[in-house]
């Protein structure tokens, strides 16, 4: 009606508001993008309920120190997550010093030596590739080079894990560096700085919010990987501090193993698990939005 | 411009040369260190072909081309096609994509358009919280509880498209079950959401605001300016952002091996069982002892590594060109 009164062009043409159809076009594909949004929180409100819910009532210190047990029919009450838990840290810990610094220096190679260079438009654009090989191909090449000659331990984990964060951290710390005013870098040149004391006391300490948050983002999932651990770190019921010998375990291959099983006790040790891996990986996402909001200088 | 003299920042200006003499050994050494990190990603990524390569021979060569692409993976007998896998690998993460894109392209759009830029930061909180559950905790919470409620769901649809020619193909049959292609590609849909939402809202926030502006004094509604303004000039990097998108869920592993049901079968029906690349390896390798199915199962991690990268390379491609497309503007 209001269509064919637009059309016509002897009757007044109303240019304040568009015509019924395409007004109620533009409603409808407003409530489509918010539909959307509302889809998507479901499953992730679902899922966190659920954690939550069945997690909590089986967490305590006695669960979260005890040694684990292979998932079996013992009820909830026995076994716990302290191998799992030491474990987790210690191999995603020890990723994170190799990967971190590797990182930070791999992005300083790119914004501050490589400029435009072929190779450091190579390594940029490869690093980006990088980061989207699947998590199970880290696992499966760090078992060709390494554990079939060394056997399995926490190290072959944190080498794959370090694999797995490398690009990342690369990605996010480029990012940063980039923003990083040359004013700065120009000024400490004038003052008679070498490269590398303008880099590491003037660029880096100025990109440095930026560069921890987006490395703990980086830490954040590869403590809730599961994939390059399964055949690098094998499984073990007694903690094993010791990263270097031996295998080891983590919260991500409990709940991977016990999520398989069809014994009630082994699923609820398995959202006790979960809900410990989950508040890990929140708590060093928070921390990294907090820094990220307190100390980002040159931001976009 | 001409006029001014273009001095490369990151270098100090005047006689560099002079200066590149008395460089001390830390800084050369600092820039070497550098360097190294660098290469290291090309490395790694060297590496990994190599290694796996070398490793799956065994299997390339005994099982051969056919052998390779049939659906007969039979460990006792000592025959890996893996066709069934490849299958599996597709299907799954087609699924996904056909269920995550509409959702994270429309709440790109709803982020970028409609919301106010301070009420669009919770939102992007709860997107990013998103990508931060562990897969294996998708998986945990796919195989306990959401497989259960949607196997009465598929039972249901099954019997009701009963008969009907292609619904029946693809929704029916008598194996119906809770753990199946589409319910992995459900949760490949949920886990791909936040980095396809992420990668689109970056390509739709550089649409210049005068196109935008131009298509509202033309008298254009929201959705018309999008159709107008916004779709044509970020629609290459919203491809590029579907195709990482796409290979993430090729590649995600834990969750799909926990839900998808673990069988080798190539078939229409997607509320069957059936088994990706990447849930092959994580379920079969420790169990894999001979020389021939380990060789297989790594050969396997060759093919996924081989996929991710082709998908990824054409994905920048489709960025680089959209991103070549806004300066031009």
């Amino acid at each position: 009606m209001m269509a064919h009164a637009s059309k016509s062009l002897t009757q007044a043409v109303d240019l304040r508001e568009p015509s019924g159809w395409r007004r109620s076009k533009n409603q409808i594909m407003t409530v489509l993008m918010w539909l959307a949004f509302v889809i998507i929180l479901i499953p992730l409100g679902f899922a966190l309920a659920e954690v939550v819910s069945k997690g909590a009532g089986v967490i305590s210190w006695q669960f979260l120190t005890n040694h684990t047990i292979p998932p079996n029919v013992m009820p909830v009450g026995f076994g716990g997550m302290g191998a799992a838990v030491v474990g987790t840290l210690e191999i995603t810990g020890f990723a994170s010093l190799m990967a971190i610094p590797l990182g930070v220096l791999g992005a300083v190679y790119l914004n501050e030596y490589g400029g435009k260079g072929i190779l450091a438009r190579l390594i940029s654009f490869m690093s980006d590739v990088m980061v989207g090989v699947p998590s199970i191909v880290m696992g499966l090449f760090i078992y060709v080079i390494w554990v079939a000659h060394f056997g399995y331990t926490g190290l072959a984990g944190s080498f794959a894990l370090a694999c797995l964060m490398l690009p990342i951290v690369i990605r996010s710390s480029y990012e940063m560096l980039r923003l990083v005013p040359d004013s700065l870098r120009q000024g400490s040149y004038a003052l008679g700085a070498s490269k590398a004391r303008v880099t590491l006391t003037v660029v880096i300490p100025a990109a440095i919010g930026g560069i921890v948050s987006g490395a703990l983002l980086a830490v954040a999932r590869a403590a809730g990987e599961t994939a390059p651990l399964l055949f690098t770190v094998l499984t073990v019921e007694q903690t094993n501090s010791n990263l270097f010998s031996g295998p080891n375990t983590s919260l991500s291959l409990q709940i991977f193993a016990n999520a398989q099983s069809a014994y009630t006790g082994a699923n609820a040790r398995a959202w006790g698990a979960a809900l410990t891996l989950i508040a890990i990986t929140f708590i060093l996402m928070i921390v990294a939005r907090i820094i990220t909001a307190r100390f980002t200088r040159f931001s976009r | 411009m001409s006029a001014v003299t273009k001095a490369d920042p990151t270098t100090p200006a005047g006689s560099a040369n002079a200066l590149n003499q008395r460089r001390p050994l830390g800084d050369r050494g600092f820039a070497l260190l550098a360097l190294v990190a660098g290469l290291l990603v090309l490395v790694i990524l060297v590496l990994i072909a190599f290694a796996t390569a070398q490793q799956s021979t065994t299997w390339f060569s005994t099982a051969g081309f056919s052998g390779i692409f049939s659906v007969n993976w039979d460990e006792a007998s000592n025959a890996f096609g893996a066709m069934g896998y490849l299958y599996g690998t597709v299907i799954s993460s087609l699924i996904g994509i056909i269920i995550g894109v509409p959702i994270s392209v429309g709440i790109a759009l709803l982020l970028t358009q409609v919301v106010p830029r301070r009420w669009s930061r919770p939102i992007v909180y709860v997107i990013d919280l998103l990508a931060v559950v562990p897969s294996v905790v998708w998986g945990l919470w796919g195989i306990i509880v959401l497989v259960p409620w949607l196997q009465n769901i598929y039972l249901h649809i099954a019997s009701a498209v009963n008969g009907i020619p292609v619904l029946d193909a693809l929704f029916g049959g008598n194996a119906v079950g809770g753990a199946s292609f589409f319910t992995a590609g459900i949760i490949l849909a949920i886990m791909i959401t936040p980095i396809i939402t992420s990668l689109s809202r970056e390509v739709i926030d550089t649409v210049p605001a005068i196109d935008k502006e131009g298509a509202y004094a033309l008298g254009a509604t929201r959705w018309e300016m999008i159709r107008g303004a916004v779709w044509p000039h970020s629609q290459a990097g919203v491809v590029g952002a579907v195709l990482v998108g796409l290979g993430r869920a090729m590649g995600e592993t834990i969750a799909v091996a926990l839900v998808i049901g673990d069988s080798d079968q190539v078939t229409s029906h997607l509320f069957y069982t059936g088994a990706s690349i990447a849930s092959v390896i994580a379920l079969q390798f420790g169990e894999a002892t001979g020389g021939e199915f380990r060789s297989a199962l790594i050969g396997l991690g060759l093919f996924l590594f081989a996929l991710t990268i082709l998908v990824n390379l054409v994905a920048r491609w489709f960025v680089e060109r959209s991103s070549r497309r806004a300066r031009g503007a």
